[in-house]
């Protein structure tokens, strides 16, 4: 199972009281978390049916749906917050699940491992194998992780897709925060995203 | 897990009795769909554990085609058979007696109790026939809110049925939004199929076909029993898969060798004759064709151009929807439309295909994960209903 410390600085990053849409929800963790200690209304998609079943049999609003199909079904801004948490990796084509989340909703909210991390990179370097670590535990011929980014791959992304960071949270060993060379040490990156509005709307 | 399929229920809460309420007061008018109306009307209906002082713990179970009020233990300790839903009634289990108040009735134009076809016409003393007016989902769904009414029950917890049932819990949601918490329609669609009024027809055909259905005008007892068990063999293969008849069954035979005649020598066919047979002692002819027809006119998005998020843009209560994966009488996919319309609309739903593999039908058989499903989401509404602190 794949470390999720990352949900405490999701939770920090979600205002009380509005809409979230989880992605890739799996059992409903975060959606259950967000319900009981921010008071949301939160929706999930599952791709998995027994997770998918497990999050609704606890009353959760899971949809048994795919990321990469499932999200064209709901309106433009129809949730305050988008969650993508530990899945962009696991997408197939994770710039289109991404410009679905911001027209979705008005933010939208990105944990992905960090490929960058020492670890990673002492792996390939000195072993010269594909790298295990704590949150990349898969085989290469087994992993779900398809496509994995680097902390600065993302920021280039967002600039070149017209999106703006409005806030990073790196953690490192031991759920820390990294404060400086995330690409270095951070084993999770949590960026909070909005679309850049090409002109100032009325 | 499934402790639910464990609990022996203790003697002596066992049984169960219909009632009866007759709605006959100067403006206990059903005014249907059709634009006739329907006075005085009687529902039968079941009920099972306890209304709270609160009123709000109130589950409306609605029946399928060929179901009726009867959905949980016997009527008398020497009934074989319990009601149609019976592992889902009881303490612990996910229509759980010690919390909820279930209320089940038997719909307008039915044949176990509740005003249909084969009760006596006020205006010519003899059983209606078809001089009984033609009813609608929606109608019938009229008929299950008086009831509440009659009850003192202002709002449902949970709409809930299968099939037909899920029509009920759709058109409910539809008509009156503020009347349910929790609305589950299982196995079911926004608009019967083409296929699906094609079934129907057979089945009706089959019925009228019949030359002792007589136009419609039979003697109780005497009626068109070969046409009604042909059109139940008809419906009972929609019910079922081509896998679950196939390892029920295949090709074995109930006699010792072929004997290259027209008797009956496939199982199959000997299950169907029997499916067909019971069926002729507890159902009305007039009835299927009826509910039937109700069926075929189902269609949730006409009123609406069309459009079901349309038809659904007025609903209030969060949803669960459920399919199962080998149902092609009501493909997963016309779950996942309705799903998709509830999506739009900004309805709070959760959607779950169940991996299945006994057809339509999958809804009153005990299909791995589908009661603790359907009782975990309950108890999760009723936190809801009640605030955190039960």
């Amino acid at each position: 199972m794949v470390e999720r410390a990352d949900y405490d600085a999701i939770l920090t990053l979600i205002p009380s009281g509005c809409r979230v849409l989880d992605l890739g929800c799996g059992e409903g963790e975060l959606m259950e978390l967000l319900r009981e200690c921010k008071d949301c209304r939160v929706s999930g998609l599952e791709i998995d049916k027994d997770l998918a079943r497990a999050a609704a049999s606890r009353g959760l609003s899971v949809l048994e749906a795919d990321i990469d199909e499932g999200l064209k079904d709901f309106p433009d801004n129809s949730f305050d917050v988008v969650v993508l948490s530990q899945t962009l990796q696991v997408t197939r084509r994770p710039h289109l699940v991404l410009r679905e989340m911001l027209r979705v909703g008005s933010v939208a909210i990105v944990s992905t491992p960090n490929f960058a991390q020492w670890e990673v990179r002492l792996q390939i370097l000195f072993k010269g194998r594909m790298p295990i670590t704590k949150i990349l535990p898969y085989s290469w011929y087994e992993t779900p992780n398809i496509h994995m980014v680097t902390v600065r791959d993302f920021r280039k992304f967002c600039r070149n897709e017209g999106i703006s960071i409005e806030k990073e949270i790196f953690l490192g060993l031991g759920r820390r925060k990294v404060l400086f060379w995330p690409n270095l040490f951070a084993r999770t990156a949590i960026f909070s995203l909005r679309k850049i509005a090409h002109r100032e709307s009325q | 897990m499934n402790q639910s399929d464990t609990i022996a229920l203790p003697e002596g809460v066992g049984l169960v009795k219909t009632q009866y309420v007759t709605f006959d007061g100067p403006r206990d008018v059903l005014c249907l769909e059709s634009g006739e109306k329907l006075a005085p009307f009687t529902l039968a209906y079941e009920t099972y554990g306890t209304l709270n002082d609160r009123k709000n713990n109130t589950i409306l179970i609605f029946h399928a085609l060929s179901g009726d009020a009867h959905v949980a233990r016997k009527h008398s300790p020497r009934d074989d058979k319990r009601g149609w839903w019976d592992s889902m009634v009881g303490p612990g289990r996910p229509f759980d007696t010690d919390k909820f108040y279930m209320v089940c009735a038997n719909v307008i134009g039915g044949c176990k109790g509740s005003t249909g076809p084969s009760a006596i016409n006020p205006a010519s003393g003899k059983p209606f026939g078809l001089d009984f007016p033609i009813i609608t989902i929606r109608d019938m769904v009229k008929g299950h809110a008086q009831l509440l009414d009659y009850l003192g029950i202002e709002k449902a917890l949970c709409v809930v049925g299968g099939s037909m049932g899920g029509m009920q819990v759709l058109q409910w949601a539809v008509d009156y939004p503020e009347r349910a918490v929790c609305a589950i329609p299982i196995a079911c669609s926004a608009r019967l199929s083409a296929q699906g009024i094609a079934f129907n027809e057979v089945g009706r055909r089959a019925i009228t076909s019949d030359p002792k259905w007589n136009g419609g005008k039979y003697v109780n007892g005497d009626g068109p029993d070969v046409g009604l068990a042909l059109a139940r063999m008809i419906g009972h293969i929609t019910y079922l898969s081509e896998e679950s008849l196939q390892s029920k069954f295949g090709r074995r035979l109930k006699v010792e060798k072929l004997g290259y005649s027209f008797q009956t020598e496939f199982q199959v066919e000997s299950y169907l004759h029997h499916q067909g047979l019971a069926f002729t002692k507890r159902f009305d002819a007039n009835t299927y064709l009826y509910i039937t027809k109700a069926m075929d006119y189902f269609d949730l998005t006409e009123a609406h151009g069309g459009s079901l998020i349309k038809a659904l843009s007025g609903v209030k209560s969060r949803f669960l929807v459920i399919s199962f994966t080998s149902d092609w009488l009501y493909p997963s996919a016309e779950s996942r439309h309705i799903v998709k319309a509830l999506q739009a609309v900004g309805a709070e739903v959760a959607y779950c295909d169940m991996d299945s593999p006994f057809g339509h039908d999958s809804f009153l058989l005990d299909v791995p994960g589908f009661t603790d499903l359907i009782g975990g989401y309950l108890q999760d509404v009723w936190r809801e209903v009640n605030g955190n602190g039960e």
